[in-house]
């Protein structure tokens, strides 16, 4: 039988292929990393970019060319790549285009709990919600055929608990075969001028008003026996409603953007009591009040973290009082043996102002080192630190350091460099590359710098920092390894600090957790 | 309809938990349950404390078990107790390292199957529905030290 036990990102990744997958493309980030692995382990064509715009790029490129591309990022990629979606919602796109966002509720492994309802609204893009491993497999391939029909891009979305839970899939289809690949010119409809982006638009809003059609086919209703209220929900809160609340039937919005909004009016007009059921914005509760349908407000403090099970029972019997702590448990650190802890011990020890950013290092915030002073986003280490450097005082501006890693540098760092070139602080300053030759957080991925594929073999091209920012007119490159050369990199860190050049220091050792796999890796070659 | 079986597995970053529940998943999967497993992937397997869920019956809703409902807690390191002893309904059953003599193990990476074991000795399920589902979980190289891990967990304690 074709019966399998799967994570919500596996059956994403098995959906896609058999939807007649050509390329995956995207930019790992939790909880959206596996998929792409997946997808490669299984035999298909699946790439690494070094952003998500990138990625989403490509992937629009596939769809011109009448394949089919899946793009994969976690929801604060998609702020990324915002730049693309927004017009290619206007765009009549050839192929078939999904976007995967997998967001993080609860910030798990985040830097922000932002809810990506709002971008399928804003953008004018259908989305999907699946709430289990089998509707995870079920709407992938929806999701390629809608795209496909009417040629618009689809998200997907996920979250935490549907990415990296498992449940049993069943799949039904045998694989298609990847579409044939041609190009038709079509300018009015795929070059978006400001003549053509204005028909584009109306035909955008056209299609969504026939989307909402089908939206409300799509929807599902779990009856009960008797039930006494009706619960609106969407993702994997429909699991939890399902579960905390046996004498309720349950309505779940396959297709969250358009909204179902005449069959949720039908629904709730069944009970005097209809609950929505949802984590993150209120979203679907501001739909329905909207369009007049009579739902109870959520209390505020269900807006906040993941929901579960007791979470929904309490919300459902009102409870507005505060929720228990959950127990302290570890909380995580730098790996003993980490390359890292030698740079930022030094960085501590130095009194430095570190503007950070996102991977494994972020930790050296914590105790003991407690050497990072900023962190905001994906490559906003440099720039950041550039304006403090702009602003402050010379003797502080002097303390200012700007620490990344490897493939952070790579997904928007670069940028930065060019700003720091041309836009140079009077003081200098002063850039750690931390290049610890993979893309440790997310699970080890392989990055530009590394020199391989995605699927671990050698890359055509490999790009080198020190060639790069030398090149960008960095005065000065230094390779340093900060474990081994401790005392030296101390010394070099105080020389560039007290000068005015534009220094790149790149502190260069491999991942602890990667060693091995890197080795296995080069030995195959 | 049989209610549903609730498995919370903890334990630090490193120490196999969610290795565990998948060996655990894949048996009960392949004794055909309708199976469901959580767990949190990315920060917080940086060394710190990590748990992963698995529920199993006619049919499970929730990926996640309610604090208070977990039929069985099993922990890979006694610390980690307290951080999810909210987790056990009351009459649950605690099994942790102190359970049984395990010094015998020639890999002592293998505490967690050999914890599996002892919490096999609960089900119903025969020794060689866990031994294939070692096999397809685990690398080929580490399958004998965790067989003889399993086995030394399930015979410490009569069924």
């Amino acid at each position: 039988m074709n019966k399998f036990f799967l994570s919500g990102n596996e059956a994403i990744a098995m959906a896609a292929l058999d939807a007649g997958l050509t390329l995956g493309v995207g930019y790992p980030g939790t909880p959206s990393s596996e998929i792409l692995d997946n997808v490669s382990k299984h035999g298909g064509d699946a790439e690494w970019a070094p952003n998500e715009k990138t990625a989403l790029e490509v992937g629009a490129g596939v769809a011109f060319a009448k394949g089919n591309a899946i793009v994969t990022m976690k929801h604060v990629g998609l702020n990324v790549a915002a730049d693309p979606l927004f017009t290619l919602a206007y765009i009549t796109i050839p192929g078939g285009l999904v976007i995967v966002s997998a967001d993080d509720p609860g910030m798990a492994s985040s830097q922000n709990e932002q809810d990506n309802r709002r971008y399928a609204a804003a953008a004018g893009i259908m989305m999907l919600e699946p709430a289990s491993s089998q509707q995870a497999y079920d709407l992938t391939v929806k999701a390629f055929e809608l795209s496909r029909e009417f040629h618009m891009p689809v998200i997907l979305r996920v979250t935490t608990r549907v990415c990296h839970s498992k449940g049993v899939v069943i799949r039904p289809d045998a694989r298609k075969d990847k579409p044939a690949a041609s190009f038709t010119k079509n300018v009015q409809e795929q070059v978006m001028i400001p003549a053509f982006a204005r028909k584009a638009h109306r035909r955008l809003r056209s299609q969504l008003h026939k989307l909402s059609e089908i939206s409300n086919a799509l929807a599902e209703v779990k009856e009960r026996d008797n039930a006494s209220f009706g619960i609106i929900a969407n993702g994997i809160s429909v699991m939890h409603a399902i579960e905390a609340a046996p004498d309720a039937a349950v309505f779940q919005t396959v297709m969250s953007y358009p909204p179902p909004i005449d069959k949720m009016r039908e629904f709730a007009a069944r009970f005097d009591k209809c609950y929505v059921v949802e984590e993150g914005d209120p979203v679907l509760e501001e739909y329905c009040l909207a369009n007049g349908i009579k739902v109870e407000k959520r209390p505020e403090i269900y807006r906040f973290g993941e929901l579960n099970v007791a979470r929904v029972r309490r919300m459902l019997a009102g409870d507005t009082t505060p929720e228990p702590a959950p127990a302290p448990g570890k909380p995580p650190e730098l790996c003993p043996g980490c390359p890292h802890r030698k740079s930022f011990e030094a960085l501590r020890d130095l009194g430095c102002i570190v503007s950070g950013d996102i991977g494994c290092y972020t930790l050296g915030v914590l105790p003991p080192f407690s050497a990072i002073d900023s962190c905001v986003c994906m490559g906003a280490s440099i720039t950041v630190a550039l304006g403090m450097r702009h602003t402050l005082p010379e003797n502080e501006a002097r303390k200012v350091v700007s620490v990344i890693g490897d493939s952070t540098f790579w997904h928007t760092g670069v940028n930065g460099i060019v700003e720091m070139v041309y836009n140079r602080p009077a003081t200098g300053h002063v850039v750690i590359i931390l290049d610890n030759s993979t893309t440790a957080m997310t699970g080890m991925q392989e990055n530009p710098g590394t020199g391989r594929k995605l699927d671990h073999t050698p890359a055509p091209g490999k790009l080198v920092i020190e060639d790069v920012v030398k090149a960008m007119g960095v005065d000065n490159v230094d390779v340093i390894d900060t474990t081994l050369e401790n005392e030296k990199f101390r010394e070099l860190l105080k020389k560039r600090l007290a000068s005015n050049d534009l220094t790149v220091i790149i502190a260069r050792r491999p991942c602890v957790l990667a060693m091995v796999k890197i080795k296995s890796y080069e030995n195959a070659k | 309809m049989c209610a549903t079986v609730n498995i919370t597995f903890a334990g630090l970053g490193g120490q196999g938990v969610l290795t565990a529940t998948d060996v655990l998943a894949a048996a009960l999967f392949t004794q055909g349950y309708d199976v469901k497993k959580s767990e949190v992937h990315g920060m917080s397997q940086r060394g710190g404390s990590v748990s992963s869920e698995v529920r199993f019956g006619e049919a499970v809703a929730s990926p996640m078990i309610p604090d208070g409902e977990s039929d069985y807690l099993v922990v890979t390191d006694m610390t980690q107790i307290e951080v999810n002893l909210a987790k056990l309904k009351e009459g649950g059953v605690l099994i942790t390292p102190d359970d049984f003599d395990w010094s015998s193990l020639s890999n002592k990476k293998a505490l967690n199957i050999a914890l599996l074991g002892r919490l096999s000795t609960y089900f119903n399920i025969p020794e060689e529905v866990w031994m294939r589902a070692i096999a397809s979980e685990l690398p080929e190289k580490i399958h004998e030290v965790n067989f003889a891990a399993f086995k030394l967990g399930a015979s410490s304690r009569q069924p």
